[in-house]
């Protein structure tokens, strides 16, 4: 095996045990610390299933970002939306046999990078322009944003430009799945995309890429409004109580 | 009257650029030891209080969810650098709800995240220094705890859990606001935050029976500390003296005397409000709380009602069953505690009160939505109670009234200005500031409607009002309470009509 076939395996086995290691420590302390006290912000479901639904439209149409600013709104929900076509396509690479509905979004996300280029770009030009959003940027939010513009953009230039030997890019990701290593094509634009979205995976837990596990736990969207229904108690509070 | 400028209403609200450090010299005073102690907090700053404020700091991550959570989920995105009161009125970038958070979050990272312990200057990490901690005490104490931020983050992210976190960090180090610490020293020694013990007590409702049976021919009870009484009221200390407050004091007594049920006050628990939640500390809100519970069990009542007052209905709502619960001595049938609004209410619902609207014509009016109702409670049985049932309440009692903008009331409501530990007077510049948003609102009411008064529920709000309201042209007695609309129209039964009124006043 080439060098860079080996590098390449390996940064993607310590990429994928970062990732799935460190987002999985962050939620089990998520979900591990009460929430000692009953703060949704109301008006608030006060059912169970409430809460569900609010939760959905939170996560599927950012509803609060809509009421919140139209703008950030538009950008943001076309580079996420294109982001999980983009990923939904990506499927593919990992399947002997592809799913059908696979197969079915295969144009869709094909062209759905070209969401997630305008998106980014847009909420990256509100973070330079508007001055509230550039004085809250640190040089990690500007980066973030270039990184995965990247990650979009040696994308495209695959897609769309200089097509890459596919078949052995597959059966590069099978064996690492199948813990067989193969060769992987060595072309500019596979490199780079594949080195970013490795980059992209290790810095998920520790960034405020979070914010995609923690939306679920966020006390004032995840709790039920019944405080005096239901009596609310954490562990620690109650030692109070001895 | 002022000495700093007091904002212009702008034209058209636009969102004001931002102007580094306009507030940074706005502090209020820090508590001394003798306010400190009683609270179980050192009296001044300690000498490593780097490292206590850090091991707090860890403490806070492992009990608290919207702490751990509202720290690492921020994006950045900017949603809220618009939403807060304070930042509009004095476009200074760290009163931008997410600006406020970061001044907390900087020194999370640096201590706690891998990022911020390895880069630094890359993620915006520092180290805990004197003017971080500076910064703190002065843009902490920015925060009313009002939940607008919350309400537009796209994760909730709420501002004022962090804030309530930064003061008990503070507190833990030494370094206490006075106004609050003070405040809540004085409950646990008298029971109520302005520290009226119970002869004053007996004295002012005494006072206040002889005025309504003057006023009306009737004979309404106030009464203190009597066991046996069917319900406990719980209400803000301010009801007990000042106006328009005390309006709607004697506007409950009414309503219970119609509704033919027995009632009292404690002396014991003589203050709805809560402080223990603006300094974040649970130990003390619990204290503050059990006060109740212990009252509801001496005197032997089956209900609990509170009077109006907005973060004490968040913390008797949101808070009570939690802290001081479980309210199982109670009768059942009721929830436990119950808004005197939503009592009112619903002898409105039965016809039980003789609401004659005609005797507010002389006043057109709005309502404000207090933040910490609308935004950390609810009303009756559905989401949203805690905005129609305050409405219908002043509808059923009020011939005149007009809603301010959709986008300042409901859960978009503008905080008073004055909530969440910031009613002093070492922060007025801040107070009349923050009051921008709500008074430009209110200006275009009066200048479109002809409001010429508005109604709330908070006894903070009353008293902000108060005291800002001439800053902006308005004058000091345009706020009035609710329940002081629901006794104006309120005709008890045998009271004499306002013709022997006027004979009475002609004889005297
Ligand atoms: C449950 C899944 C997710 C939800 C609900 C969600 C939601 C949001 C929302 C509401 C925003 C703020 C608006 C905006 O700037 O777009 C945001 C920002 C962002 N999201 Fe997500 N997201 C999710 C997953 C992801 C994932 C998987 C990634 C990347 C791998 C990602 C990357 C980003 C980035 C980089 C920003 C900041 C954009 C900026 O700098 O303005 N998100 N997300
Ligand atoms: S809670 Fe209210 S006062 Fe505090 S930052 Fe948010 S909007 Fe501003
Ligand atoms: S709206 Fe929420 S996520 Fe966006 S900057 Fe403000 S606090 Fe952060």
């Amino acid at each position: 095996m080439s060098f860079v076939s080996i590098a390449y395996t390996a940064l993607f086995y310590a990429a994928a045990i970062v990732f799935l290691v460190g987002v999985g420590a962050r939620i089990y302390r998520y979900a591990r610390t009460p929430a000692p006290l009953k703060i949704p912000t109301t008006p608030a479901p006060t059912t169970t299933g409430g809460v569900v639904l609010r939760m959905f439209r939170e996560v599927v149409f950012f509803q609060s970002l809509f009421r919140s600013n139209k703008w950030i709104w538009l950008f943001g929900w076309i580079f996420h939306f294109s982001l999980l076509l983009v990923l939904l396509r990506h499927i593919r690479y990992f399947q002997d046999q592809i799913w059908l509905w696979v197969s079915l979004i295969q144009p869709f996300g094909k062209y759905a990078a070209f969401g997630m280029v305008i998106g980014l770009l847009g909420l990256w030009a509100r973070r330079v322009l508007v001055d509230r959003v550039r004085y809250i940027s640190a040089p990690s939010d500007h980066l973030m944003l270039a990184l995965l513009l990247g990650i979009g953009l040696s994308g495209m230039m695959m897609t769309f430009v200089s097509h890459t030997d596919i078949v052995s890019v597959k059966a590069f990701f099978l064996g690492m799945i199948r813990f067989s290593p193969q060769e992987l094509p060595t072309d500019p634009a596979l490199l780079i995309h594949l080195f970013l979205v490795a980059l992209l995976l290790i810095v998920f837990p520790i960034s405020k890429l979070l914010h995609a596990p923690g939306v679920f736990f966020s006390p004032t969207r995840n709790q039920v409004d019944n405080p005096r229904e239901k009596r609310h108690l954490a562990p620690w509070a109650a030692e109070l109580e001895k | 009257m002022a000495d700093f400028d007091v904002p212009k209403f702008r034209e058209i609200p636009i969102i004001p650029k931002l102007e580094e450090g306009t507030m940074e010299h706005s502090k209020p005073y820090v508590a001394k030891a003798d306010f400190q102690q009683p609270l179980g907090y050192p009296g001044e700053l300690v000498d490593n209080w780097k490292e206590v404020a850090i091991d707090k700091m860890g403490e806070l991550l492992g009990k608290y969810r919207s702490f751990q959570v509202f720290l690492d989920a921020c994006v950045k995105c900017g949603a809220c650098t618009d939403k807060c009161h304070y930042y509009l009125g004095t476009t200074d970038p760290k009163n931008m709800p997410v600006g406020r958070q970061d001044l907390l979050r900087k020194v999370y990272r640096r201590y706690f995240t891998f990022a911020g312990k390895y880069f630094p200057k890359l993620v915006g990490a520092e180290d805990l220094s004197e003017e971080v901690l500076d910064d703190w005490y002065s843009y902490f104490h920015q925060c009313s705890q009002c939940r607008r931020c919350s309400v537009f983050c796209p994760y909730g992210i709420d501002t004022a859990e962090i804030s309530m976190a930064a003061r008990e960090i503070m507190d833990a180090v030494g370094k206490g606001q006075k106004y609050c610490n003070e405040i809540i020293g004085k409950v646990f020694k008298v029971g109520n935050n302005l520290g009226l013990p119970q002869p004053a007590l007996e004295n002012t409702l005494e006072g206040i029976e002889e005025d309504v049976e003057d006023d009306t021919g009737v004979k309404v009870r106030y009464p203190l500390d009597e066991k046996g009484a069917e319900v406990l009221l719980v209400t803000p200390s301010a009801d007990f003296f000042a106006e328009p407050h005390v309006d709607g004091l004697i506007g409950y007594g009414k309503v219970f005397h119609e509704a033919g049920i027995s009632w009292t006050l404690s002396s014991h628990a003589s203050e709805a409000a809560n402080f223990g939640m603006f300094i974040g500390s649970y130990e003390n809100m619990r204290r503050v709380s059990m006060r109740i519970r212990e009252a509801a069990l001496d005197l032997g009542v089956k209900r609990i009602i509170f009077g109006e007052c907005g973060h004490a209905w968040r913390v008797a709502y949101s808070f009570l069953n939690t802290l001081a619960g479980p309210f199982d001595f109670l009768d059942p049938n009721y929830p436990v505690p119950q808004h005197i609004c939503e009592f009112t209410h619903d002898l409105i619902k039965q016809g039980k009160l003789n609401l004659d609207k005609s005797r507010n014509d002389d006043m057109s009016l709005t309502y404000h939505d207090s933040c910490n109702v609308s935004r950390a409670s609810r009303m009756g049985d559905t989401p949203g109670g805690q905005f129609s049932i305050p409405r219908d309440i002043i509808r059923a009692s009020c011939n005149n009234f007009y809603d301010m903008s959709a986008d300042t009331i409901y859960d978009s409501t503008y905080c008073c200005g004055g909530g969440g530990g910031l009613l002093t007077d070492d922060l007025m510049e801040l107070r009349v500031k923050g009051a921008l948003p709500r008074m430009e609102a209110l200006k275009k009411v009066v200048d479109e409607h002809g409001v010429t008064h508005m109604a709330a529920i908070c006894a903070i709000c009353k008293s902000q009002f108060a005291k800002v309201m001439p800053y902006y042209g308005f004058t000091l007695d345009q706020i009035v309470s609710v329940h002081q609309l629901v006794s104006n129209a309120l005709i008890l039964t045998g009271q004499k009509s306002d013709d022997d009124d006027d004979d009475a006043s002609d004889e005297d």
